[in-house]
């Protein structure tokens, strides 16, 4: 009993879903601001984004006529649980808080996927032409960066270090043991190849938050946001709640696998905060200095370079690098 | 208009009226005023200050935004437009002839101002109106601000 109400606490509460709600929405307004700034504006105040939310909580949900209504409802729910899910076990393993997580990368991969298919199945059940396309773009944008994202996170469990003329190997799937391996060998991003893979799964995270260029899923220009179109009121705040929780985990996975999470103390909580905002506001100032690509030219960049710096990276953790 | 509204709770009034989402529908005017709106989000007037917000689609709107008067062509998507709205919602009227037909009065293509053509449809349908031709960005700016004071 005792243990079960620790994990609903760890699920919904710190550093589950609560938490990853809050940070999350803490770091759209990051977003926000840092893009008004680049553009030269004042930006939004702090607490727009939850003002956001509250107010979408309170619209009116509305069922289009042509849609699958039991999905459409569902769908958003799917996707916020189970990002819910993938950023307790992500922030568990990076801060070392509470027992060591269950998940390991596999579980984590697979949740992250998830909310990307709930949108791609809501967008279908909308039954609105342009959220097929939404969910169609999505779709296939999907199949382009998991597969170097993948590869560049097996870099990180291959990598071997020499510590006091012993050989140690990272050689686990866990979240917490690469945090472990780090502790003794450095942070994998310092290697030639850590760097390489580093940097080929943050353009994979960038497209996995459908941020510029990789929005072409949204393009709210075209196809007005793509498969939401159709939703609106709480439905439509999930799906925000979950981008944002999606954006309190992807640096933090980074950072976890290839930036040694967390230290103790105050120093180490600092850092790590640094960590992740460094990475955030690089994801947006990629964002705000590119133009949006077009489906085929994000799978062909994603398929060809990318994946080949990713091998070429896995080459290099192999040879010991 | 204030029976038929929905009693709101106050904490989401609140949000409301610091994040309001705004959906624009240009009804055939000359285009002008909708340049202005454009305006409106550059960094000299920058309205996502207030938390507001160009929405792509109608579901995701709070307030919606006509310029024009209402040609015939126009007429039905309008309707529909406003119909895809969730509640609360509200429309202002940006520029003399979403207000009162301006230039286009007794023009044969045009079927009414904005607010006749949603009132058919929708009788609680609740309105702003900036007049001007065009009304400045600050005007429009003040005119959505008058309209989350009256809500
Ligand atoms: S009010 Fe004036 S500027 Fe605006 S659409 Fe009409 S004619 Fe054009």
């Amino acid at each position: 009993m005792g243990e079960i109400t620790t994990w609903v606490f760890f699920f919904l509460i710190f550093p589950g879903m609560l938490f990853a709600v809050f940070v999350g929405l803490a770091m759209s307004w990051v977003d926000r601001k840092v893009t008004a700034l680049v553009q030269w504006r004042k930006g939004p105040p702090v607490t727009q984004p939850l003002w956001d939310v509250l107010k979408l909580l309170g619209k009116e949900v509305i069922v289009p006529a042509q849609a699958w209504a039991g999905g459409f409802l569902a769908f958003p729910f799917v996707a916020f649980s189970a990002v819910a899910v993938a950023g307790t076990f992500v922030w568990m393993a990076a801060t070392g808080f509470g027992p060591p997580p269950m998940g390991d990368l596999i579980v984590v991969l697979y949740l992250l996927t998830v909310p990307t298919l709930a949108v791609i199945l809501g967008g279908a059940a909308s039954g609105n032409p342009l959220g097929a396309v939404g969910a169609s773009r999505d779709m296939k944008l999907l199949l382009a960066y998991e597969l170097p994202f993948v590869i560049a996170l097996l870099v990180a469990v291959f990598q071997e270090r020499v510590v006091d003329g012993e050989t140690i190997r990272a050689g686990t799937l866990s979240l917490s043991g690469l945090v472990e391996f780090q502790d003794l060998a450095g942070s994998i991003l310092l290697r030639p190849s850590g760097f390489l893979a580093f940097l080929v799964a943050l353009f994979c995270a960038h497209a996995k938050l459908g941020f510029v260029p990789f929005d072409l899923a949204e393009a709210e220009c075209e196809i007005g946001e793509g498969a939401l179109l159709e939703y609106s009121g709480a439905a439509l705040a999930l799906f925000k709640l979950t981008q944002a929780v999606l954006l309190a985990t992807m640096p933090v996975l980074l950072v976890t696998v290839f930036w040694g999470g967390m230290d103790p103390g105050v120093g180490g909580v600092l850092a790590f905060v640094g960590k992740i905002v460094l990475i955030l506001v690089l994801f947006v100032l990629i964002k705000n200095t590119n133009p949006r690509v077009r489906i085929d030219q994000a799978m062909r960049f994603f398929w060809g370079p990318v994946t080949i710096v990713a091998l070429l990276a896995l080459l290099l953790a192999q040879l010991g690098l | 208009m204030a029976n038929a509204t929905p009693r709101v709770p106050s904490l989401f009034l609140k949000a409301l009226k610091k994040s309001p989402w705004v959906f624009h529908v240009g009804t055939s005017g000359c285009n002008n005023c909708d340049i202005e709106i454009a305006d409106c989000l550059t960094p000299r007037y920058d309205i996502e200050r207030f938390g507001m917000k160009l929405a792509g689609s109608p579901r995701h709107a709070d307030v919606m935004l006509i310029t024009g008067p209402v040609s015939r062509a126009c007429r039905e998507p309008l309707q529909q437009a406003w119909l895809e709205m969730p509640r609360p919602r509200a429309a202002v009227m940006v520029g003399a002839c979403a207000c009162s037909m301006g230039a286009y009065k007794d023009a044969y293509s045009v079927t009414g101002p904005p607010d006749k053509v949603l009132l058919e449809v929708d009788p609680d349908a609740r309105f702003v109106y900036v007049p001007g031709c065009p009304p400045k960005p600050e005007t429009i700016i003040m005119g959505i601000v008058k309209l989350l004071g009256a809500l």
